[in-house]
């Protein structure tokens, strides 16, 4: 008779394939149980920490790197050199006191943290907001979104080896940032996405300037996709460096342009529509290879498709004082006291999947915010995956083509 | 002049072709979020019917379409959480966490399991002791959900045995004090007793504050 526990665990151990695969090189150890067998004392290996003060690292985080040759036989990732206790501190903070907090949990990109905040809490409060707060927050999510992009496409070639275009991109995202600041009064964090609406209307003439900005924009991705994309260097390193394969997506919880790089069709904005994405006219960019050279490609897409959707949201929008208010009344938000429910709101970012779970208990002071962050999974279980086998020298580019953003890892 | 009539005719032919086509897609749109609506409903009729084998109920909370909370027993949690991964294609792990009810003696672990062919959501919620809070860990299952129990057991001190790397560091190096996301925990009287007040600083209530500065008209209401 065959007991039953044993098959079951036989069952679940059909999962240990994902753990690190035995590469094909002699000089690698053995793998016992996934994990490697190596003994530092040999000589054979060599244990390399890539941060946290280095430039080859992505934001505050450290790699402990076990190496044979170049080669990586072992990566595990460090994190806390950034914990705020965000979470923390938002539970002895009213509603609105919490804003300034949530911009801040993810530097290049504080729409999403404001948009999801304040959608949880209308959701739990009920409040419904008018119909032009809910264009113009779309429109200050995607100008987020192309905002961070151009500032991975520095980290990205920066890893490589070619800063120049990092420094056109940063110089185009300051363009974008003169945008922000003009419509929101901000330049890094905006808090111009609040429970009710958004803080102010479009101002004069902001259309005009934002077109001329994305025609800017346009100019210099050209210019990129011939240095960028048919470069050597960049085609040579990339491609085939850190391969997601589609049966790892799943079991990573991998989103956004890494599980599309690898041909699955996974877009938040298409699966479960919010705001008026589902007015717009848009598909999702996939491919096929899954290497970093595939995901840089199809973030580079996404970026000439947020371009897109800007002009689609500029011509759409209900503009001047006949598209309505933008802000619902609220009651005095120093006292504002949230029914009890939870809820999760999510949110397609850069990165993937951007959700805030939040828990109320009817008073003023919410119970629990809780933030799911791509990279929480991206950076750490998936990063110590794929690294295995990989050159030293590429874990840079590596590490930035998963676009990991440490902030979103220790709220 | 009949050819200008003719391409006129034609043009008009293309419009209402085109019109249909339009009407025929949305209808088609309209049928398939029927549909995917219908089967959100017949999987929460199946959670239903496994009530008493996992000892299921359903809390309190406004569910929407997309979205559904589900109380699981401790002991039956993770059978349950496969049952909707292998069974139902819940594959993705959203994210795992607690919150923490100090009132009631009880940590609420949430579990939020997503389904890509409905893009339906079920958040499975496990209230457990908060005095010895120990679950079985589901690892096996998604291997990113150890970094989640590791982070469980810094901030709240759940244990979660067998999980990989589960009494390592996280964020916090050599934390000494309580568990720090834990409800007891007070951050400010942590502050006060391990920096000191930089000179020259000053603190204003915010409440206070803002009543000067930003409402005078309705303060005075208050």
């Amino acid at each position: 008779m065959v007991d039953k526990r044993l098959k079951r665990s036989a069952e679940a151990s059909a999962y240990k394939k994902m753990e690190p695969e035995p590469v094909d090189n002699p000089k690698f150890p053995p793998v016992k149980d996934g994990a490697s067998q190596y003994d530092l004392n040999s000589g054979k290996y060599l244990k390399v920490w890539q941060g946290p003060q280095h430039p080859g690292i992505t934001g505050n985080m450290s790699l402990e790197l076990v190496t044979t040759g170049d080669r990586i036989v072992e990566c595990r990732t460090h994190v806390g050199y950034l914990h705020r206790g965000f979470e923390k501190l938002m539970e002895r903070r009213k509603y609105i006191q919490c804003f300034p907090l949530v911009c801040r949990i993810c530097v290049p990109e504080p729409d999403f943290n404001e948009y999801l905040f304040a959608a949880g809490a209308e959701e739990l409060a009920g409040v419904e907001i008018p119909e032009k707060a809910v264009w113009l927050r779309t429109l200050t999510l995607e100008m987020a979104r192309l905002t961070s992009f151009l500032m991975w496409i520095g980290g990205q070639i920066g890893a490589f080896g070619m800063g120049t275009i990092g420094q056109w991109t940063v110089t185009m995202r300051d363009y974008m940032l003169d945008r922000f600041e003009e419509l929101t009064g901000g330049r890094i964090y905006h808090m111009y996405i609040i429970p009710g609406g958004v803080r102010a209307d479009v101002p004069q003439g902001f259309f005009g300037r934002m077109e001329e900005t994305l025609r800017k924009v346009e100019r210099v991705m050209d210019d990129i996709e011939l240095t960028m994309f048919h470069n050597a260097v960049f085609k040579k390193r990339a491609e085939g460096l850190g391969v997601i394969d589609p049966a790892l997506v799943d079991v990573y919880g991998v989103t956004g342009p890494n599980a599309r790089a690898s041909g699955v069709r996974r877009d938040v904005r298409k699966d479960s529509p919010y705001l008026v994405y589902d007015q717009l006219d848009f598909s999702i960019v996939t491919d096929e290879k899954g290497d970093a050279y595939a995901r840089a490609w199809v973030r580079y897409q996404e970026m000439r498709q947020s371009i897109d959707l800007i002009r689609q949201i500029m011509a759409k929008m209900p503009k001047g004082e006949k598209g309505g208010p933008f802000f619902e009344k609220l009651p005095n938000v120093l006292h504002w006291k949230i029914p009890a429910g939870q809820t999760y709101k999510r949110a397609e970012c850069t990165r993937g999947e951007y959700g805030f779970f939040m828990v109320s208990d009817g008073s003023e002071y919410p119970r629990r915010v809780y933030v799911r962050g791509p990279s929480y999974s991206h950076a750490i279980a998936l990063m110590e995956q794929i690294a295995v086998g990989a050159n030293i020298s590429d874990t840079a580019g590596l590490m930035v083509s998963l676009h990991t953003y440490p902030p979103e890892i220790e709220r | 002049m009949q050819d200008m009539a003719d391409v006129q005719n034609r043009e008009n032919l293309q419009n209402r072709e085109n019109l249909q086509n339009q009407e025929n897609l949305q209808n088609q749109e309209n049928l398939q979020d029927m549909k995917k609506l219908q089967d959100m409903k017949k999987t929460a009729d199946k959670i239903s019917a496994l009530k008493n084998r996992f000892e299921i109920s359903f809390p309190r909370l406004e569910n929407r379409d997309d979205l559904l909370f589900v109380i699981a027993a401790e002991q039956h949690a993770v059978p349950f959480i496969t049952w909707l991964r292998d069974m139902e294609s819940y594959t993705h792990l959203v994210f795992f966490t607690a919150v923490d009810f100090i009132e009631d003696g009880l940590f609420q672990l949430t579990y939020m399991l997503h389904n890509y062919q409905l893009h339906h959501d079920i958040a499975v919620l496990v209230m457990i002791s908060r005095d010895e809070p120990v679950m079985e860990s589901i690892h096996h299952l998604w291997p990113h959900a150890a970094t989640y129990q590791q982070e469980l057991f810094e901030m709240y001190g759940i244990e979660f045995p067998g999980s990989p790397r589960l009494y390592e560091d996280f964020a916090l190096e050599g934390w000494q004090d309580i568990p720090p996301m834990r409800r007891e925990f007070d951050t400010r009287a942590y502050s006060e007793e391990t920096y000191f007040p930089r000179p020259g600083r000053k603190t204003f209530d915010t409440v206070e504050y803002m009543k000067e500065q930003l409402y005078p008209g309705e303060a005075e209401s208050w």
